[in-house]
């Protein structure tokens, strides 16, 4: 599993964090999306794309 | 099973990738009034409009990801009517759709003032379509007037300011969004802009529109005053898009009512701005992005047989200027607002609103991340 995220695009809603809070965290000044880890354990993977699926700036692609 | 989604935006889209995703792998058919693939609206307003972005950037998925979904999109086509019985939809084509299940996500239709039709000049904007009508316009124009005092109108006002415009906001409230902030954070979005040049005609209605040889050259207020403009964006909100179920004999009551699982009549069901579904022990709807997916994701999961709630904590975001405000929850104008973290003067601050002592909504100004993490007061209330 691969984890590509466009801080250009994210909103900062922090949608992601909420779903996988072990992959995605927020930058503290503006919320924008930090990868914590870009190849995440395969039992973390339903979250993963469940974070993709509610990120409202679809600024999150996961390549399995 | 087959599965029919009527409606091509964020709810219809993202219904289609829930289903794949939970495993179901029969087929799919999409309906789009609308000639273009699946697009994102949130950024009409804002990166779009200011042409930051092109159209390109709005779609809401690549072409691989699309065509990875096996469904069949049926574009530059619309719902005409629907036969319950039969769960067959008729376009305005001539075709005659008919599945297992039916999604209804239709979204919503610009509500515009009764004396605009025809007049060269006068925009809303709900499609891309309007979206780069309205840039057109914009780009040769020197004053616009905003009709509207909504998250709409206030968006479509600062990114005209961004573009160089002379802007004016019009609108009933005494502030923009007060109805939805109450009077402590929509006082503070009228200072921004009025401090970032927007003219502010708030607390008078609009009456109407003044125009010259077919083209708009003003708007009129009750007071008599009339604002010139170059071009007029009406932002008075949106109505559900449910005219072609008018004789469905679905019940239709502010968007199409459906019961705590989405579901609107037995194969049935409803996601997105046009759904209007019971939550608690009220009749509900939301219009905004994130309630798009998250009730597409429950339609889903219904249709596959589970029997899920739709209990969602709403969110929603504007970004105007450089300030990005952040909901979720329900504020009201009637709630208590206390500052739970920053504060207000820097302009950075996260904010409870409270009523009957429970909190009811946490909104943030420019601290996202923060903002977030007061979520929890809600989720545990």
């Amino acid at each position: 599993m691969k984890i590509i995220i466009d801080q250009d695009k994210c909103v900062a809603s922090g949608q992601c964090v909420t779903a996988a809070v072990d992959v995605f965290d927020q930058r503290d000044e503006d919320g924008i999306v930090v990868l914590l880890n870009d190849n995440p354990p395969e039992d973390l993977a339903a979250d993963v794309h469940q974070a993709a699926a509610v990120c409202p700036a679809l600024a999150i692609v996961v390549e399995d | 099973m087959s599965v029919l989604v009527v409606g091509a935006s964020a709810a219809g889209l993202s219904t289609v990738e829930s289903l794949r995703r939970k495993g179901y792998r029969e087929p799919i058919t999409v309906l789009g009034a609308e000639w273009h693939l699946p697009y994102d609206r949130p950024p009409l307003s804002k990166q779009f409009l200011c042409g930051d972005w092109d159209e390109d950037r709005t779609r809401l998925r690549p072409d691989t990801m699309l065509s990875a979904l096996e469904a069949e999109f049926v574009l530059g086509d619309s719902a005409v009517g629907l036969d319950v019985e039969r769960r067959t939809v008729h376009t305005a084509s001539g075709r005659e759709l008919q599945a297992d299940a039916v999604v209804i996500a239709t979204g919503l239709r610009a509500r515009v003032l009764p004396d605009q039709g025809g007049l060269d000049g006068v925009h809303v904007l709900r499609t891309l379509d309007d979206a780069a009508a309205l840039r057109k316009d914009l780009l040769e124009a020197s004053r616009v007037v905003v009709v509207g005092d909504g998250v709409l109108g206030a968006e479509i006002a600062a990114t005209a300011r961004k573009m160089g415009l002379s802007v004016t906001m019009a609108g009933p409230q005494a502030a923009p969004l007060q109805s939805q902030f109450g009077p402590v954070v929509a006082g503070l979005l009228e200072e921004l802009h009025a401090s970032e040049g927007v003219h502010l005609k708030l607390g008078t209605a609009v009456t109407g529109l003044t125009d010259e040889d077919g083209r708009v050259t003003g708007v009129r207020l009750e007071t008599g005053e009339v604002l010139p403009a170059d071009v007029v964006v009406v932002a008075l909100g949106a109505v559900p898009a449910t005219d072609w179920l008018a004789d469905s004999g679905l019940r239709l009551d502010n968007g199409v009512v459906c019961d705590a699982r989405c579901r609107a009549a037995e194969g049935i069901y409803a996601a997105g701005d046009v759904a209007r579904w019971q939550h608690e022990d009220s009749l509900l709807r939301l219009e905004n992005r994130t309630n798009a997916t998250e009730q597409a994701a429950c339609v889903a999961a219904n249709i596959l047989g589970d029997a899920q709630p739709y209990r969602p904590v709403p969110y929603f975001w504007t970004d105007q200027f450089a300030t990005k405000i952040q909901v979720h929850g329900r504020p009201s104008e009637a709630a208590e607002v206390t500052v739970a973290e920053g504060n207000l003067d820097e302009r950075r601050f996260v904010v409870h609103y409270r009523r009957d002592r429970r909190v009811v909504a946490v909104l943030g100004w420019n601290m996202p991340k923060q903002t977030r993490l007061h979520r929890h007061h809600l989720v545990h209330a």
